[in-house]
């Protein structure tokens, strides 16, 4: 059976790996090869970077740190912010990445992601949809890292994204991320209810339960966490153990026989 | 060993060399059917759609390449969409014929499989592998090793025989397939830590084609 993936997720910036709170006051926290060969040993599943100062003139810069961790890393990794194109996209899967996070760009242009599947596939394609309650039960997308809200419904965005022809969906919780409170277990269960593709839960992570209740009752298939994992408050192993109590399957990468270390 | 990738626009393919770059080996990524025949292995990845694959490989003039280097016994791997493409053809691509190197189709997974389990499609994850004969290269990794997929389809071969390994999503699926100096895999052995290294030392290594099968 498929195993739950547990992805760390780290912001860089200029080719290193960045923290801050809010994007504030951010501090080098090193060179991002280093700590994908650290995440791989610990047993993540997968990496996700996410390139926070993404603009037009240091496209180069991203290029170039995706080609060092693809060089480096046997393992998926994800790489997002600012993907904005086509061409964007080709320049990142040339250089090595597994995959692209598409976000804003994804709402602003109907036909982008139909387009890359075609040109790509789907398996290239995991669209970032930040969502937040809309006052009224529902979800809407937000933009803006959560401080803009739009009129457009976050389930039926996920399921025109899936129908685009999306490989994954990276569901953000932007009502929960960085409280540590758990994950937003209603809008997980509507949204992976509403589409066939693999959903990645991400925002709220505090606790180690907090990843199996995300699968267990709100049918993510994949968990995403950053802070949790970079203030060392919880390890892959840690999570993967809580995922496996609920009797769901998770990879231990130093066994072969599935047991747990 | 003289080691050969085939690039022929289908993907992720220099991570492919990354992982032989890990495990020692050096390999040529090329579309230029001279460098192609002279390898002593080749290795056919792919990401993506069946039918474009294979236009693609035909303007190029490079399945016949893929043929020829398959009868003459040299080792042949191939990785994801470059296992489905050895088939006959699949529900991908309506009426486009497969390399035909081994006989079969390829399915698309369905979101219900047959005992009522709903999984996602594409499958994207690790999943584990049920060894079917004890004479595989997959040997190395062993029963239950977790390996990398990507896919929405999957080959149903005519010779069960073919078939090396297999992993469930909702259904049985073939994982992995070989015959003689053929062998293919579903999953991405380049993506799958070091499990998928311990498997490229094995199929770099030429004890394991110089085995009967």
């Amino acid at each position: 059976m498929l195993s739950h993936r547990v992805i760390p997720c780290r912001d860089v910036q200029g080719g290193r790996v960045v923290k801050g709170v809010r994007f504030q006051d951010l501090r080098d926290e090193g060179d991002p090869v280093e700590l994908a060969a650290r995440y791989d040993q610990e047993g993540a599943d997968e990496l996700c970077f996410l390139d926070i100062g993404a603009s037009a003139d240091n496209r180069g810069t991203l290029v170039e740190l995706v080609q060092r961790v693809s060089r480096a890393l046997c393992i998926p990794f994800t790489v997002g912010g600012g993907v904005r194109s086509l061409d964007d996209m080709r320049a990142l899967l040339e250089a090595g990445a597994d995959k692209v996070s598409v976000g804003t760009a994804a709402l602003r242009d109907n036909g982008l992601i139909a387009a890359a599947a075609r040109e790509f596939g789907s398996q290239f394609l995991v669209v970032s949809l930040d969502a937040a309650p809309d006052g009224e039960g529902r979800w809407c997308v937000t933009t803006h890292g959560g401080r803009q809200r739009t009129d457009v419904d976050a389930v039926e965005f996920a399921r025109r994204m899936s129908d685009a022809g999306a490989g994954e969906l990276l569901l953000n919780d932007m009502d929960r991320d960085g409280t540590g409170d758990g994950f937003g277990l209603d809008l997980l269960r509507a949204v992976s209810s509403a589409v066939p593709i693999a959903v990645i839960a991400s925002g709220g992570a505090g606790k180690a339960e907090d990843f199996a209740r995300a699968i267990a009752e709100g049918g993510a298939d994949a968990v995403l966490a950053a802070s949790v994992f970079h203030r060392r408050q919880l390890t892959i192993t840690d999570v993967k153990q809580a995922i496996a109590a609920h009797g769901l399957p998770v990879r231990w990468p130093h066994s072969t026989t599935g047991a747990a270390p | 060993m003289h080691v050969a990738i085939v690039d022929y626009g289908a993907g992720n393919v220099a991570s492919v060399r990354s992982a032989l770059a890990h495990v020692g080996v050096g390999a040529v990524l090329t579309d230029d059917p001279a460098q192609l025949a002279a390898a002593e292995m080749l290795i056919f990845p792919g990401q993506g759609h069946f039918g474009q694959a294979m236009a693609r490989l035909r303007q190029r003039g490079l399945d016949a390449v893929l043929h020829r280097h398959v009868a003459s016994g040299r080792p042949f791997v191939g990785i994801c969409l470059g296992l489905q493409l050895l088939f006959e053809g699949s529900d991908e691509a309506p009426g486009v014929a497969g390399l035909g190197l081994l006989g079969g189709h390829c399915r698309r997974f369905q979101p219900e499989g047959p005992g009522g389990a709903r999984v996602k499609v594409p499958q994207i994850g690790w999943n584990q592998l049920h060894l079917c004969r004890p004479d595989s290269p997959l040997q190395v990794v062993g029963e239950g090793a977790s390996m990398y997929f990507v896919h929405s389809y999957h080959a149903v071969p005519s010779d069960p025989r073919d078939v090396i390994a297999t992993a469930d999503h909702g259904l049985d699926f073939v994982a992995a397939v070989q015959r003689e100096n053929l062998f293919a895999a579903q999953f991405h052995p380049e993506k799958s830590g070091a499990a998928g290294l311990q498997l490229w030392s094995a199929l770099v290594d030429r004890v394991w084609w110089g085995r009967p099968c």
